[in-house]
């Protein structure tokens, strides 16, 4: 993975936490009062969940160059997990199940981290593919899971926090923002630490990162926990915050190649790349079935929108691969990039 | 357990072994092409649909078994001539994962046009082979299961005398040893990778004609991709030979294990096992039983 490069960049005009902030305010202050709550429920809710699983994913493929192929198997963990602590613990208070869930996540994450260890590239892809398995296996067999409900549907319990009612699609938009606000950040802090260096280290030369002194087994299984952390909390939030029931089935492999297509189609190792893709997935079969049904009319049913759905974001990550390997992350820069010529190129 | 039922215990070594040939069928496609480029071809499983989904149309709407059988190898040939020069192409020189994505990309856009062409319903495939048990010394087997394996080791047999003793297999194995030097010596690489992409298009059609038939021409034929995989980890990715006895290894052991262990875990546990025994497998013997060994270079 020597192509990708890394970022962010600064900006010497405007400071670097200027975007971030004024989008924050507007995703905050302005976009509960204006949107309808089919925007709120039928995309933001997934936008925000999914951008926060390519978000976990990029820790892990973009920074320390991982491939993983079973990320929804990490969001069946912090779903389920989170259900259970809420369910059993009394009086637990519900950020807190999602953050133990999503240590369960990690936990679970490092188990199935550990193959890397001594496999790489391919091989290390294939193997999590045992975890995508094993899991959905798992939680569809063992009824404890979902409380002995008979086809491991689990519902979402109440959204409170301190007593304020989340409950509303505006109530759990809040809530999956700040959620998701919290953890980019953090995301956004390991990536630029030491931490995050050492990611880029292993992926780009394993054995010269050793001989520089990182260690590379222990950073290995950090990337693998602190990702699955991050993805099983956005599970969490796509089972209580989007969807409200879930079933293990929910979480198959599409949904894992679906967060590695956001990663691939945002950018590998951009923290805002996850949102640029998530934002193209989660759009962009809305516009493919409005664009379809008035070009086709009645012969675009919906297992022709399907069909040509998997087509075109296939077709689109070959393009991406081929022109703009660094994804809409790499894009956008450019396009900003005209504007300020004179400045160096970032480095990372 | 009071008296351990050998003749059961080998009826189901056998099917078992019978139904990794299947999985070895789908591995060697994959074989073919990691080993001359070096792609990792996801889209192996969705060539397979695609390949059966084809053949079964073209029998539907009246066309004879043996043309549409040419007809389909015909398709696959130019489709894999195309994949080589619309996605493998322009991506030459980049790392494998990146090349390995592209073919995730790749098997979604086949898998959708296959079944944008043909409609997504479940198609019945007859291949004229009667699939009853048959008893040899008290144990039956699947005559279709023992027909497959016919197949398969043909093919096998054929891929391997077409390598050794052919110019074009001669070129394979070059471009498969050395890229560079291949290149060097006057190898149009372009045009092999197009044949390799070609070759394992038939390999995906004669896959695809057996699957099909066994479990019926849909959706979930592509996804025997899955199936392949363990086969391949344990194989190594590189070794034909690796892909039949991987795939024997994981078919015994997902049965035998199916049978005599499942019942401890709830049943249903082949969806991850093979992975389990690949994985368990791997950490003993990272590049897998017959793969290359990597070295590091700094």
């Amino acid at each position: 993975m020597a192509a990708i490069t890394s970022q962010p960049v600064v900006s010497v005009k405007f400071p670097g936490w200027i975007a971030p902030l004024v989008i924050l305010v507007f995703a905050f202050g302005i976009v509960p009062f204006i949107g309808s709550s089919y925007l709120i429920e039928a995309l933001l809710l997934p936008f925000l969940a999914l951008s926060l699983a390519g978000v976990g994913l990029n820790l892990l493929t973009g920074y320390a160059g991982q491939v993983s192929l079973g990320s929804a198997a990490f969001m069946a963990v912090g779903a389920f997990a989170a259900f259970n602590f809420n369910l059993r613990v009394e009086g637990l208070p519900l950020l807190v199940s999602i953050a133990l869930a999503g240590g369960i996540a990690a936990a679970v994450g490092i188990v199935f981290g550990l193959p890397s260890l001594r496999l790489r590239g391919f091989y290390l892809a294939v193997s999590t593919l045992a975890a995508q398995f094993f899991v959905q296996w798992a939680l569809t067999k063992f009824g404890w899971f979902s409380n002995d409900n008979p086809s491991g549907v689990i519902d979402a319990p109440k959204l409170t926090i301190a007593g304020i009612d989340f409950d509303s699609s505006t109530g759990r938009y809040y809530f999956a923002l700040i959620v998701v606000t919290a953890l980019t950040l953090f995301a956004w802090r390991v990536a630029s630490s030491q931490t995050g260096r050492n990611f880029i280290a292993i992926r780009d030369n394993e054995t010269a990162a050793r001989i520089i002194g990182v260690p590379v087994l222990r950073t290995k299984l950090l990337a693998f926990a602190l990702s699955s952390f991050i993805i099983g909390v956005a599970g969490a939030l796509w089972a209580f915050a989007y969807l409200r029931t879930v079933e293990p089935a929910g979480f198959n492999l599409d949904r894992s190649f679906q967060i590695l297509f956001i990663v691939i189609i945002g950018g590998l190792a951009t923290i805002r790349g996850a949102f640029l893709g998530a934002a193209l997935m989660v759009v962009f079969p809305v516009v493919l079935s409005r664009l379809g049904s008035f070009l086709l009319g009645d012969l675009f049913d919906s297992g022709v929108l399907d069909m040509s759905q998997r087509i075109v974001i296939g077709a689109l990550i070959i393009a991406f691969l081929i022109l703009e390997p660094d994804g809409l992350a790499a894009l956008g820069r450019r396009l900003t990039g005209r504007f300020k010529r004179s400045m160096p190129e970032p480095v990372g | 357990m009071e008296s351990f039922d050998y003749l059961f215990f080998i009826e189901v070594l056998t099917g078992g072994l019978l139904s990794g040939v299947m999985y070895s069928l789908v591995a060697i496609g994959f074989v073919l092409i990691y080993k001359t480029s070096g792609v990792l071809n996801f889209a192996q499983g969705a060539l397979l649909l695609f390949a059966a989904l084809t053949f079964v149309s073209l029998v539907e709407r009246g066309m004879p078994f043996y043309l549409a059988l040419v007809l389909t190898f015909a398709i696959m040939v130019l489709l894999g001539i195309g994949i080589e020069r619309a996605v493998l192409r322009p991506l030459v020189n980049k790392p494998p994962i990146t090349l390995f994505m592209a073919t995730l990309g790749l098997s979604y856009v086949v898998e959708g046009t296959a079944q944008l062409l043909w409609g997504t319903q479940v198609h019945a495939l007859e291949l004229g082979i009667e699939d009853v048990p048959f008893e040899f010394y008290g144990v039956f087997i699947s005559q279709f299961d023992l027909f497959a394996s016919a197949v398969a080791a043909l093919m096998v047999i054929g891929l391997t005398l077409f390598f050794r003793y052919t110019r074009i297999g001669l070129t394979f194995r070059a471009v498969a040893d050395d890229q560079f030097a291949a290149l060097a010596v006057g190898l149009r690489l372009p045009r092999i990778w197009a044949t390799v992409w070609a070759t394992s298009g038939l390999v995906a059609l004669v896959a695809g004609l057996l699957w099909g038939a066994r479990s019926g021409v849909q959706f979930s034929l592509s996804l025997v991709v899955l199936k392949a995989l363990p086969v391949l980890v344990l194989g190594g990715f590189d070794s034909i030979a690796g892909a039949i006895i991987g795939g024997l290894l994981i078919g015994a052991s997902e049965k035998l294990a199916e049978v005599y262990i499942g019942e401890y875990f709830g049943g249903g546990i082949e969806g991850w096992f093979a992975y389990a025994i690949a994985l368990v497998f791997l950490l003993i013997r990272p590049s897998g039983l017959f793969g290359q060994k990597l070295v590091e270079r700094v």
